[in-house]
């Protein structure tokens, strides 16, 4: 590692870097959303009530994110829809074990409204796809995608989902379900904790009240 | 010159009569049907050791209305193969027999939509009409889960019927009426029914959760076995107006039932000097009732269809059964005092419910010698 060379300084900096807790380092950039989430979004089919930019909290008392008294309908709607985005349930493999335990009484996602797991596609909004999806599972799984009533969010939980994680170059694995489903939020690990799952809820709330 | 309640012309009371029940109505469906979602996420989420809704609007009071919005302001899918009209008259044919139901709830002395001589039987029609609305949507659906959902719905409702209008038909035996002020005014006083005929009442409201899909009796929109049943192609507001709507207003209606014929309706302390008290009354009882269902719901897990539609022809119905035979029996007897037929229900829920293990028993011991037999070819050829 080359210790040998580096100052006691630096070797105490570094040994320091590589004991301290994950959330003691130093922070990375924070997320930008127009650049970082709604930029990069992929083309999708979605009928939202407008684009990012017309929907985009006018600055002045009238219509901001909280008022809900004095406002547009698009923003009205927007906060609606970002307030009730009840998932469809759609575990395939060992991540719908903790997309489970996210809305039960520990981590409990029915504080934010998210507890309403549909199993019809008709009546649920986001999808979160929350394991490893086969290329037999494919199929289903855009089909479901497009039962599904716009408007629609897609979260990938998990490095399966994401990229094909520890299943990467499988023969028999999707490498990422955004390789045929529009992906909105991706929520990494493997599998991702609750909290990194509410998270990505989270961050698709703050999406969807942009307007997208 | 006449006077009618509130020292009001009886010509004008006529029509405000009317529009104060009709408003009273919608506002209870509309607002109830919010305010019961609200309460069944929060308080399931209490019994769970959750927190619920807490974070949209003060104690998540938006949440529902957020839920609302979204639904209206999503898509409607109606997909190609759906029997057109019947798919879009689905919703309506569930709604409407439940708002109707409405018009002959007491909600105080003098604020009901009609005074019907035969409400009880009215009643009983609206809520059987709701299996029409709810196998047109199966059919209509042309989904195979739809269609199970909505069959299941049909033969679990007809036969939950049975043992409701028995068990109804013994308070009518005793009050002597079908309407439902001169029931609730026969029960002036402490004396409610529920202590004279609690039998019928715990028959009636174990076969109104049946009747109402509430759980442990949910099967047609089972999960896990059918995805949503009946409702599995609906979206948007279609599906929030068949569930939301028509299934909360049909708790209320439900509960409001119970707390007329069983509970003294509107009569509370102080209702005979300010009428619109009854209101209050009214509708705290009906919510004490709805939150019990939600209890329920939140207590027992669901039955298997077989052991539902056996627990109702070889449980409820024969239970109605006797109980209409005791009660009538006795009323026949003793016309004047009612102390016998209370002895006698009493004695029959004690039985009723002490009854229940042994046959459980019994049929245990039936289905273990049922597995024996039809494992013996297989014991014998290991040993
Ligand atoms: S990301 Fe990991 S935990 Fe999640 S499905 Fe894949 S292998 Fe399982």
């Amino acid at each position: 590692m080359g210790d040998s060379d580096a100052t006691p300084a630096q070797a105490k900096k570094l040994n320091r870097l590589n004991t301290m807790a994950i959330d003691e380092k130093p922070r990375a950039r924070p997320i930008d959303f127009e650049e970082d989430v709604i930029q990069r979004r992929p083309v999708t089919t979605q009928a939202g009530m407008g684009t990012a930019d017309v929907t985009a909290p006018t600055p002045g008392v009238l219509a901001n994110d909280d008022n809900i008294v004095f406002t547009t309908v698009n923003n009205l709607v927007n906060w609606a829809r970002s307030r009730s985005p009840w998932p469809l349930g759609y575990g395939l493999a060992c991540c719908a074990i903790e997309m489970m335990a996210a809305s039960m009484s520990h981590h409990d996602t029915a504080r934010f409204g998210m507890e309403v797991f549909r199993s019809s596609p008709r009546q649920a909004d986001v999808m979160i796809v929350a394991g490893t999806v086969t290329h037999k599972m494919a199929p289903r799984l855009r089909r479901l995608y497009e039962q599904m009533p716009e408007p629609k969010w897609v979260i990938a939980m998990g490095n399966c989902a994401s990229s094909g994680g520890e299943f990467w170059d499988s023969y028999s694995t999707l490498q990422g379900v955004d390789t045929i489903v529009p992906v909105d939020v991706y929520v990494p690990g493997c599998p991702p904790r609750p909290e990194a799952l509410i998270e990505g809820l989270l961050r698709l709330r703050e999406k969807i009240m942009k307007g997208g | 010159m006449p006077v009618g309640p509130f020292g009001i012309d009886p010509l004008i009371w006529a029509p405000l009569r009317l529009i104060i029940a009709v408003g009273l109505a919608l506002f209870l469906v509309l607002n109830g049907a919010l305010l019961q979602i609200y309460l069944e996420r929060k308080i399931q989420a209490i019994i769970q050791d959750r927190l619920g809704p807490y974070h949209v609007g003060p104690f998540g009071l938006l949440q529902t209305f957020a839920d609302a919005l979204k639904l209206i302001s999503k898509e409607d899918v109606r997909a190609a193969a759906t029997d057109g009209w019947f798919f879009v008259a689905a919703p309506a044919l569930v709604f409407c027999p439940m708002l109707a139901s409405w018009v002959v709830l007491p909600f105080a002395q003098d604020i009901v939509g009609t005074n019907l001589n035969i409400g009880l039987l009215y009643l009983t029609t609206l809520g059987s009409m709701t299996v029409l609305g709810i196998v047109i949507a199966g059919w209509a659906s042309n989904n195979k889960y739809a269609l199970m959902g909505g069959l299941r719905s049909a033969g679990q409702l007809i036969s939950y019927e049975i043992p409701q209008i028995l068990a109804l038909v013994s308070v009518v035996l005793v009050v002597g009426s079908l309407s439902m002020i001169d029931i609730t005014r026969s029960q002036a006083g402490p004396l409610v029914n529920v202590l004279i005929l609690p039998f019928p009442f715990l028959i009636y409201f174990i076969a109104a959760l049946a009747e109402t899909n509430r759980t442990p009796f949910d099967l047609p929109e089972a999960e896990s076995e059918l995805v949503a049943g009946w409702l599995t192609e609906y979206s948007g507001m279609r599906w929030g107006t068949m569930l939301a709507l028509s299934e909360y207003g049909n708790v209320t209606v439900v509960c409001a039932i119970v707390t007329t014929l069983w509970f003294g309706g509107w009569q509370g302390p102080g209702v005979d000097a300010i009428p619109l008290l009854g209101v209050l009354w009214f509708t705290l009882k009906v919510y004490a009732f709805i939150l019990i269902m939600m209890w329920i719901r939140a207590t027992l897990p669901r039955l298997r269809i077989d052991q539902l539609m056996s627990f109702c022809w070889k449980g409820l119905i024969p239970a109605a059964l006797v109980n209409i035979l005791v009660v009538a029996t006795l009323a026949l007897a003793f016309p004047t005092t009612k102390i016998p037929i209370a002895i006698a229900s009493w004695v029959l829920v004690v039985l009723f419910v002490a009854g229940i293990p042994f046959v459980q028993r019994r049929r245990l011991r039936v289905l273990r010698a049922r597995a024996r037999a039809s494992a013996a070819p297989a014991v014998r050829a290991v040993s």
